[in-house]
């Protein structure tokens, strides 16, 4: 029977004091700390043998298509799920023996809004603090505070359920700040909303992220994770595929630039193969040919697509563009990233 | 313990008082009207036909009397049983609220005490009401029938945490209306409108078996005296209730939403 100490005695403003003065990382210096960690549901393996270590102010990304294995690493992090295998530490702790002290320390903003729809905005902020322990005299400046950041002045007294996809979004990242966290946990942050709302959520992210807050985020937008991330992991079934920056990633697992060629369902497999035999490519440049276009992976990509049109091929559109992530799992499992 | 309870079960109360004022108030109210209309009906309608019959102790009591301490019982388990069934059961499974709560420092223990303690609030609400009818009523015959409020929270603890562990194992909607087809019964036949004498010995086990029997033993026990020593088997049968059903609700959380 243990009440958080470091809670209990935070009043009003004196809480980020309170939480920062315990250091709370691991003994090598990192927030985050997973070494051959596995998850099994039955004969699935959800996650089967990952490491990966997050240090303090990193905004790091696990990316990687449906059913990788991301949410599942993310819920074992987020100390809700227990590990079948391997290590695992988070601030200093073993989440299989201390789940609330280390929850404590974290926001989480879960693949599915889990907002309280029976009560307010305000109301939802400070009811979710209360969980923490936090006291009303912190919690009442606190939420306003929040209210503001998530541009949800004018909604604060409505009831969750009349709000729109994004302001929800923005309110279940709101409220996971409550407690100052450590960590904040972001699964799928942007899934399902609108190109807009993403822009204004990205804006937000961006803000916390300059702030100094150590952020974890999973993703299977690559132009997300491009923009957000400091540092990667590809996964794939459960394995990290690659790990590094997402401009190290596409320096060591694609080339420079990537014309796209579409030249019409049924022909683009024997294009490509003419392409290939012309020589009309350089040097380790590639082709890579999906269902509905060719992918020529080159340094040059004008030079590239000015040989092909050259050769007597006549794409019915073309484009030509700097390789992204999307590229890197491509090429890492064969397969897109978005199905 | 640690892990599973931090010492919060308030902060899950708050969040209950915080959302009861969107809440149907029409439902809850009925909640306490359902037994009374019984009284009446049964007690002043049925009661003037069937005249004095016997109480507890041996002494004839009115059929009013009678009824009124089964139908306080009831009512202590059925507002436990709404909050803790069908209430709990929408926000297991379509409210997403405990997938929240237990991202948060809290245990399962604190969810699990926080909404029982909320249920059985409820149940003391309706309980509180009913005595407040009976004395009105005149229908109280002994000096310790003011207990029979305390009674009724332990009465509505041992539902509420049953009630909640049990909507843990539900899925669907049909499923959850197996709880009413168990609780109707439950109500008609726990010796709530006659003496359990009417049944044959092998009945009379069955009957005292059942949770609202003990409920209801204790209850005109209390209200129509003297209460004897063997209250204290009713007190204890909710006993075991409570910390059943509080165990099987903390450790049930923690499989549906720790997984």
């Amino acid at each position: 029977m243990k009440r958080d100490s470091t809670h209990r005695n935070a009043t009003g403003g004196g809480i980020s004091a309170a939480l920062k003065s315990v250091a709370l990382e691991n003994a090598d210096g990192s927030l985050i700390s997973a070494r051959g960690l596995v998850k099994t549901f039955g004969q699935l393996r959800a996650v089967d043998g990952i490491d990966f270590s997050v240090g303090k102010g990193e905004a790091f990304g696990l990316l990687g298509p449906n059913g990788a294995g991301k949410s599942t690493a993310m819920r074992m992090v987020a100390s809700v799920s227990k590990r079948t295998g391997g290590e695992l530490s988070i601030l200093g702790m073993d989440p299989s023996l201390r789940g609330p002290d280390i929850r404590a320390h974290l926001g989480v903003v879960p693949q599915e809004d889990n907002l309280d729809l029976e009560i307010s905005v305000r109301e939802n902020l400070v009811v979710y603090g209360r969980y923490f322990g936090l006291p009303f005299s912190y919690l009442r400046p606190k939420a306003e505070e929040l209210i503001d950041f998530a541009q949800l002045r004018e909604k604060a007294r409505e009831k969750v359920d009349n709000l729109s996809g994004g302001m929800k979004r923005r309110l279940t990242i709101a409220r996971a700040l409550v407690n100052e966290p450590d960590i904040l946990l972001l699964d799928e942050p942007t899934t399902g909303l609108d190109p807009q709302a993403r822009h204004v959520l990205w804006d937000r992210l961006f803000r916390l992220k300059e702030a100094g807050v150590t952020l974890v985020i999973t993703t299977h937008y690559m132009d997300e994770a491009e923009q957000l991330c400091d540092r990667l992991v590809v996964m794939d079934r459960g394995h990290i595929m690659a790990e590094g920056t997402p401009a190290s990633l596409i320096r060591e697992h694609s080339s420079r630039e990537v014309v796209e060629l579409r030249f019409g369902s049924g022909r683009n497999e024997g294009t490509a193969a003419a392409i290939s035999a012309a020589g009309l490519l350089g040097e380790g440049d590639r082709v890579e040919v999906l269902p509905d276009r060719l992918l020529v992976y080159t340094q040059e990509g004008e030079a590239t697509l000015a040989r092909v049109v050259a050769s007597g091929q006549r794409p019915i559109t073309s484009l030509v563009r700097r390789s992204s992530l999307e590229d890197v799992f491509l090429r890492l499992t064969g397969r897109s990233l978005v199905e | 313990m640690r892990g599973v309870y931090a010492g919060r079960p308030h902060a899950v109360l708050h969040r209950s008082f915080v959302a009861l004022k969107t809440s149907n108030w029409f439902i809850i109210v009925t909640g306490f009207f359902e037994p009374l209309f019984y009284l009446l009906s049964f007690g002043l309608g049925l009661g003037g036909l069937i005249g004095a019959v016997t109480g507890p102790d041996g002494r004839p009591v009115s059929y009013a009397a009678f009824i009124a301490p089964a139908l306080l019982a009831t009512s202590a388990m059925n507002g436990a049983i709404y909050d803790a069934t069908w209430n709990i059961f929408f926000k297991m499974r379509f409210a997403k609220l405990y997938d929240a709560m237990v991202a948060t420092s809290l245990g399962t223990l604190d969810i699990a005490l926080g909404e029982i303690a909320f249920a059985l609030l409820r149940g003391l609400a309706y309980a509180t009401a009913f005595t407040a009818v009976m004395y009105a009523m005149g229908l109280v015959h002994s000096a310790w029938g003011l207990l029979c409020i305390p009674a009724a929270l332990v009465v509505a603890f041992g539902f509420a945490a049953c009630g909640m562990a049990v909507t843990s194992y539900m899925k669907t909607f049909q499923q959850m209306d197996w709880i009413t087809f168990i609780l109707l019964p439950m109500f008609l036949f726990s010796a709530t409108f006659y003496p359990i004498t009417v049944y044959p010995e092998a009945i009379q086990i069955l009957v005292r078996a059942l949770p609202l029997w003990h409920g209801i033993a204790l209850m005109r026990g209390l209200a129509l005296g003297p209460p004897g020593p063997e209250l204290l088997w009713d007190l204890l049968y909710f006993g075991v209730m409570i910390v059943i059903g509080l165990f099987v609700t903390a450790r049930r959380l923690e499989r549906l939403f720790m997984r």
